[in-house]
């Protein structure tokens, strides 16, 4: 029935998809998923982008291998099935970064194991791989990924500016050492509670009022009646 | 009752088949990546060696000889500490130190201490802490170069009573709005030097006598507790 359905809105259905993973219900920013690594990894931009990459990278092969075994999948043992795949195919990314980026690893060092822990992925097992075709199910654990790492990255990008007076500190992590040095230095030295826990909690706070507001404006445009259409 | 009992086999057979390829996967990746990462943890180590010791000053595989010692009075923990020792020629030509400063404002902070068998420091560099962003970090060499300021320091020079921050009348800086992570440093560098001053002689005959035998925290303790 799903393939029906996905048959027919197929191709306004890829966008709307995509905007529903990555703005709609946007991980971070809507849903609230996935909190932990989110306010404890970004101190920089950097950060943010890297766990941001993993994650998605992640999304997409869980969601992936989720879909293509959904139709052996026993309901009473479903979610014990996903953290398995997730676990092992996080183990797997911990292990390939700790090999072939080692200096970035060192850095997301804890947070790369506990994507395992990111409700986001469960949940995007649950709610969508589970139930479409790979396709569909790949597509939206892009989109959800690539909404996430975007939180991360403007969550990174805000702190490491007011808390740091930098942006795009530790790029050589990401793209060799050439890259050390290189990044932009405000004429500001930066406010430390930005840095510290309460930070995150306060950067977050801002950028989801700020996605709030817009996503309101949105509404009172006209476009309004066609979404109401499409969501009754 | 049948259904159910089938309901129950098919999911602990998916389960099982899902388990085992989950191992494969996990055991494949191992295969591929075990080995770099040995390496480059091997490399990592030998790098922040070579920040606190010049390499042009031994010749020897330094990461390979390795000795243990224990003094929870003077090596800040309870713990052995692991010592590299350099050689030039045969002769000892320096030891470093994975000390620990176990006052720093937010527990113990990890160090790494390079001495030439003068006893003057080669470099000193901070390997984990977890002092206040912003205040005590300033002790990392990424943040500030705070930690050179030891380099061709010795336990003379500043004479002992100097070694101290300057807000207790010694010879070192302190940062603004954090005094206790310096001190902490300070100190557990001294008392590094100390440490070597002592037991030089004896570092290097145990290094040289463990040479073709597996170095062992248990068995090689400096000074008994």
């Amino acid at each position: 029935m799903s393939e029906a359905a996905g048959n027919n809105t197929a191709m306004s259905g890829a966008g709307s998809l995509f905007a529903d993973g990555f703005w709609r219900n946007n991980a971070a920013f809507v849903q609230l998923l996935g909190i932990c690594p989110l306010l404890a990894i970004t101190t920089t931009l950097v950060n943010g982008l890297a766990l941001g990459i993993a994650t998605t990278l992640v999304l997409i092969a869980t969601n992936s291998v989720v879909s293509l075994i959904r139709g052996a999948l026993v309901p009473s043992v479903r979610i014990l099935i996903f953290v398995l795949i997730i676990a092992s195919l996080v183990t797997t990314v911990d292990m390939l970064t700790n090999a072939f980026f080692h200096d970035l690893y060192r850095v997301l060092g804890l947070f790369i194991p506990l994507i395992i822990t990111n409700c986001t992925i469960l949940a995007q097992a649950e709610s969508v791989a589970s139930r479409h075709r790979i396709d569909h199910a790949a597509l939206s654990g892009l989109a959800t990924g690539l909404g996430f790492a975007a939180a991360l990255v403007m969550l990174g990008g805000l702190r490491e500016i007011v808390g740091s007076g930098t942006l795009f500190s530790g790029m050589e992590f990401l793209l060799g050492e050439a890259l050390r040095g290189v990044y932009l230095n405000l004429p500001y030295d930066g406010m430390l509670a930005a840095i510290l826990p309460p930070g995150a909690f306060f950067g977050l706070a801002i950028l989801i009022a700020a996605r709030n507001y817009f996503a309101d404006r949105k509404k009172t445009n006209p476009s309004r009646r066609e979404e109401a259409a499409v969501r009754p | 009752m049948a259904d159910s009992e089938r309901q129950g086999l098919r999911a602990i057979l998916a389960v099982a088949v899902i388990a085992v390829c989950a191992a494969g996967l996990i055991s494949v990746s191992h295969r591929i990546s075990a080995e770099r990462i040995e390496r480059n943890v091997a490399e990592r180590i030998l790098r922040s060696l070579h920040e606190v010791l010049d390499p042009s000053l031994y010749d020897n595989d330094l990461v390979g000889t390795q000795v243990w010692a224990i003094d929870p009075d003077l090596l800040g923990t309870t713990d052995p500490v692991q010592v590299f020792l350099a050689t030039r020629n045969g002769e000892p030509a320096a030891a470093i130190f994975a000390a620990v400063a176990p006052r720093g404002y937010n527990g113990a902070i990890n160090l790494l201490v390079g001495v030439d068998a003068a006893g003057v420091i080669q470099g000193v560099r901070v390997t984990d802490h977890r002092e206040t962003p912003g205040l005590g970090d300033q002790i990392e060499i990424a943040i500030s170069d705070w930690v050179t300021g030891f380099d061709g320091t010795s336990l003379s020079d500043p004479p002992l009573p100097q070694w101290a921050v300057a807000a207790d009348g010694g010879r070192f800086d302190a940062f603004t709005g954090a005094t206790v992570t310096p001190r902490a440093v300070v100190q557990a560098v001294r008392d590094t030097l100390v440490y070597f001053n002592g037991h030089q002689a004896e570092l290097f005959e145990r290094a040289a006598a463990a040479e073709d035998v597996e170095t062992n925290p248990e068995s090689s303790g400096a000074n008994p507790p």
